[in-house]
This record gives C-alpha cells, structure tokens and sequence, in this order.
C-alpha cells in the first residue's frame, strides 16, 4: 500500500518524531515497501479466528497492593539528565 | 594449553577440582578479550576490574560451599539489553549511551547466586532490532568465521564472543531469532525457551508478548546447565511460568530411539541455500540412524509468519520505546519546549532501524488500520499457533534449518530492510507460537561458514530438544571437526 505524505505527518506526530524531507522520503518509500509485503498476510482466510495476543494461555496474575522496593530516589535521579532538589527537570509547560 | 578453548562445563569441572584457579580463568578470558575484541568488536562495555574482584569472592564461595552449580567461577557474557545494577546498560542506543540501571535482571541475579563471573556486555543491534549487529550505535560486531561477514543478530556480539572465545557462554534474548539466528552464522549453540521459562525481570522490553532470554554456548551441556541457572518462576515477570526449579542437564543422558521427528516440507522450497538444505537434510539422516522416527510433513502457514511478526514486533515495539523521552533518563536534547524536546530527543537518540519499526507499529495500531493490520495479525499468529499444536499431536519435534543461508557479508543487508527481514523466515513462527527451539551447528559451507540447524519443541518441551541436539551433536561431531583457527582447511576438503 502506498503512504502518503499526509499519513506519514500523521505517523510522525502519533510516535513524537521529526522527520526532515529527506528522512520523510525515504520513510514513506520504506513503510510502503514493507506494508506492501505485510499485505500477504490477507491471503489466508481468517474469518472465523479469534485473534490471539499472548502465545500460552495467559491467565490474569494477583498480588497484594503491598510495596516492597525502598526508597530509591538517590538511584533514580542519578540517571536523569537534568535534575534539581530532588525532581526531574523538564521545560516550562504553562506560562 | 589456552584456557579460553575449554566448554563452559568443563572450566567449572577444573575450577572445582582446583586444577585452576577462578582467578586464572578470568585473567586468561580478559587477556582473550584484549587480544581479539578489537577485531571483532563483540563487547560494548568489559568488566575488567569488576570480573577480577568477583573472581576471588567467587573462589572463596566456592570453597565454602555457597556457590556449588556448574558455572561456578565461569566467566559469562551478558547482551546488553539485560540490565546490570551499576554497569551501564546501553541497548546499542545513543539513547541509553549513558544509562546505568539501579537494579539488576532476574537472570543476572541467578548467574550471580550460581557462582557465575559477568565478564561483559555483549553488543547487538539497537534495541535487538535487526539480524545483523549492525545497527549498534557502538558500530558492528563481525563474525569469527570471516571477518568481512555479519555475525548475525541481535544477539551477534554474545554467539560472537563465544565462537572467538571471549566469553564461555552467553545470556542473549530471542523475540524472532536473535539467538538462534547468531548461534546459527556464529557455529554455536542457542536456545529460545518456551516463552514463560526465564523470567524477563530487568530485560529492556521489545516486543513484550514475543521476549524470550535464553543461553548461548559452545555445545548443547553448556546451554542446557546455564538453562538450569537462569529459568524458574520469578513473580516479578506477570508472565513467568509457575515452575520453579527445571532440569535439563538430565535430558541429555537419555538416546531418541523412537522418537518421531517432523519436518515441514516448505521449509526446503525456493529461496534455501543448497549447502543449507544438504547439511539439513544429512542432520535428518544421522537422526534416525540413532533411531529416531523422521518424515516430511506439510504445513501451510510459513509465508505468512514473517508478516505477522513485522506488524505484531513492530506495534508492540511502538508502545515500549515510547518511555524514552529525555526526562527520565538517557539521552536528552537541548530544547526549550517540552513538546519539541520529546521530538528532537527521540529523533536524534534512535537510529534508523528502530525509527522505522516504532513508525510501522503507530501505523498498523493507528485510526483506520488497525482491524486490517495488527488484528489481522493476531488472527494469523492465532492459525500459526493452531498449526504447530496439530503437528505436535504427530511428533515430538520438529527439524529444519535456523536460516536461509549462511552468514551475508557486511553492509548488504542495511541496503534493504525487507531482504533482512525475509531471513528471519524459519525462527520468527517460534516467537509467535512461544514454543522453545535450539540451534545447533550442523555444517559448513563452500565458503566455510557455519551452518545452523533448528529443532523446535511443544510448550516446555525443552527437554526433547535438547535430547536430540546433543545426540546429534556426539554423532555429527561439529567441533571437533572445524574450528576457527583452520578454517582454510575445511574450505579445500569441503
């Protein structure tokens, strides 16, 4: 199937990526080559299958609301590219 | 004689006797890694320092009985997409160049309480997206084989290490073959177990409902000991399986007469390299020599497993990497709006392999396409699953080969995405089914190049395949009649 520029705006914008011209190009070339493959899938009849998400039977899994991790600000922030008093720093978002 | 030749089994054998000291074995594994890597390039980050501590605390332990497992004082390598308390863990990302985990993978906590010595981070393609182990932000691995070639990948710089002999075994993750598919180009042995087997506590996600770690080695005893060591029920994984202790080091000991191998005829149709087929085709032979029960059978559903996985991978992959936004931790660009910072930061941190896979995925998910897309492919997966249940009514395993054809040379693949994703055409309905698989090396071909073989079991049905590898690995013999350094040898007898 072929993407157009409209839908590839639309991609870039849903997955919070810029794309240059170029890379908008060569992107809607790509996906269109891959989605076009991807289209054999329609091949096979499927009409009447449920669709599956998990490959064993996954059943729901419970535990107790009970916290067991300590306090592990120190570690936390320390991989965090910009930090101040303790919080993640990010730019102004109200004015 | 070098150490670093030794079976991971084996050096812990030695080391438990006191023929060696764990020390000597890490010093001689980190000399290997100083002599080689820069050839090969299978390590983003080695544990110089850190392995020799660990080396003497190990030996204390193992003299005072707290580390008794096979592995005990081995030296080990980890992908780096399995995160490392304090060791930084990269996924072969700008985005994570510098990002060092507070805690620790379940399995690199199992490793650790058997005894085992972390001796690196194996690199991989970015965020295990590729089979090449060349979209690593570090730059690529190449195969021990022939250094012009791909080791395969993601897993390429763990099935690497081993194959070189900088590591004894590695810990690699599987979401379409990025284990088997390495072993496969790399003459080494992988397993994929039965997604649920291994906990995933602390592996960087992919594509959730596909993750599998598992071990790579240089035989099917290794693989199946560090099996032993890293799977069990962990209540930290959601969708970690309720056994809590599995045994697959007894497996080896029993033959496979009687039984009844399948292989799926399509497997062989166009696009198999005939070296390929024929060492497939030999494996089958030698197999029911030992007296196995093995016919072809058909199966209809291999054409459409790699599309499924694409859009499955890909709309799965689009949900987890959309955590990596410059605020938390990694990589961060300099910007003034919060909206723009999310833009740059993603852009400029994933290259362009995993770009692609996180548009495929918003798109396949997005208004408008998803009913034709991703559930559609849920269907498929559902059908593929129902096939391979129906083929286990009749075997017990399945064989066929782990890759069309033997490793590509460098740079071919990058060329075309799509080529590179039709190679992952025999190991990607494993994923979508969870069932467990091996690959082990069956041959070289005519440019003396490592051929893999795949054996695919039923839910937990490691053991089976494990049982028939190493039968077929005593009768056939890989290692002893190739290795590495004679490699021009083979090429004139083959």
């Amino acid at each position: 199937m072929d993407i157009s520029d409209k839908t590839i705006d639309n991609i870039a914008k849903l997955a919070k990526l810029f794309l240059n011209e170029e890379e908008k190009q060569k992107a809607k070339k790509d996906i269109s080559k891959i989605l076009g493959y991807i289209d054999t899938m329609n091949k096979l009849d499927t009409s009447d299958i449920e669709p599956v998400s998990q490959a064993l039977l996954a059943v729901n899994v419970f535990r107790e609301d009970i916290v067991t991790n300590g306090d592990s600000r120190k570690e936390l922030l320390s991989s965090a590219p910009v930090k101040k008093d303790g919080c993640f720093i990010v730019p102004k978002t109200v004015q | 004689m070098d150490l670093t030749n030794l079976a991971a089994i084996e050096l812990g054998r030695w080391i438990k006797k006191g023929e060696v000291s764990v020390r000597e074995a890490v010093a001689a594994q980190l000399a290997a890694i100083k002599e080689k890597d820069k050839i090969y390039h299978c390590y983003i980050t080695v544990l110089e320092e850190e392995a020799l501590v660990r080396a003497d605390e190990v030996q204390e332990g193992i003299r005072s009985g707290k580390y008794t497992s096979p592995i005990a004082g081995v030296p080990i390598a980890v992908k780096d997409n399995i995160c490392t308390r304090g060791v930084r863990t990269t996924c072969a990302s700008k985005i994570l160049e510098n990002f060092v985990p507070p805690y620790s993978a379940a399995v690199v906590e199992k490793l650790w309480q058997a005894g085992a010595v972390l001796i690196g981070k194996a690199n991989m393609d970015e965020f295990a997206m590729g089979s090449t182990t060349e979209t690593s932000y570090f730059g690529a691995t190449k195969n021990p084989w022939d250094i012009s070639r791909i080791p395969g990948g993601s897993s390429g710089g763990a099935a690497a290490a081993v194959a070189a002999g900088e590591a004894y075994a590695a810990i690699g993750s599987d979401t379409g073959g990025s284990v088997r598919q390495p072993s496969a180009h790399c003459g080494v042995t992988g397993i994929k177990p039965t997604y649920g087997v291994v906990s995933r506590y602390g592996l960087i996600a992919y594509a959730s409902s596909l993750d599998q770690i598992g071990p790579i080695a240089r035989n099917v005893s290794d693989c199946a000991a560090v099996l032993e060591v890293i799977s069990g029920n962990d209540n930290r994984d959601s969708t970690s399986a309720p056994q809590r202790q599995y045994h697959y080091q007894e497996a080896i000991k029993n033959g496979i007469k009687g039984m009844k191998i399948g292989i799926p005829a399509d497997y062989f149709s166009d696009g198999l390299d005939k070296n390929v087929r024929d060492s497939v085709l030999f494996a089958a032979q030698l197999l029911r020599e030992k007296g196995a029960v093995v016919e072809e059978f058909k199966q209809k559903t291999a054409e459409y497993a790699i599309p499924a996985y694409y859009v499955i991978a890909c709309a799965e992959a689009s949900s987890n990497l959309s955590r990596y936004d410059g605020v938390k931790y990694g990589y961060r660009a300099p910007e003034k709006d919060l909206g723009e910072l999310y833009k740059r930061t993603r852009s400029e941190g994933f290259g362009e392999e995993a770009k692609r896979r996180i548009m495929v995925g918003t798109f396949v998910l997005s208004s408008g396409y998803y009913e034709a897309y991703y559930n559609k492919a849920l269907k498929v997966r559902a059908v593929i699953k129902k096939e391979f249940e129906n083929a286990f009514s009749n075997y017990d395993i399945l064989l066929g080969p782990t890759a069309p054809t033997t490793a590509p040379k460098l740079g071919e693949s990058l060329q075309d995405p799509l080529k590179m994703y039709l190679g992952d055409i025999y190991t990607v309905a494993v994923n979508l089914a969870g069932l467990p698989a091996i690959s082990v090396p069956c041959g070289l071909d005519q440019n003396g190049l490592p051929i893999g073989m795949q054996l695919i079991g039923r839910p937990f049905g490691e053991s089976d395949i494990i049982r028939a590898a190493y039968n077929f690995e005593q009768a056939y013999r890989f290692s002893a009649r190739y290795n590495i350094q004679n490699k021009k040898e083979h090429i004139e007898n083959i």
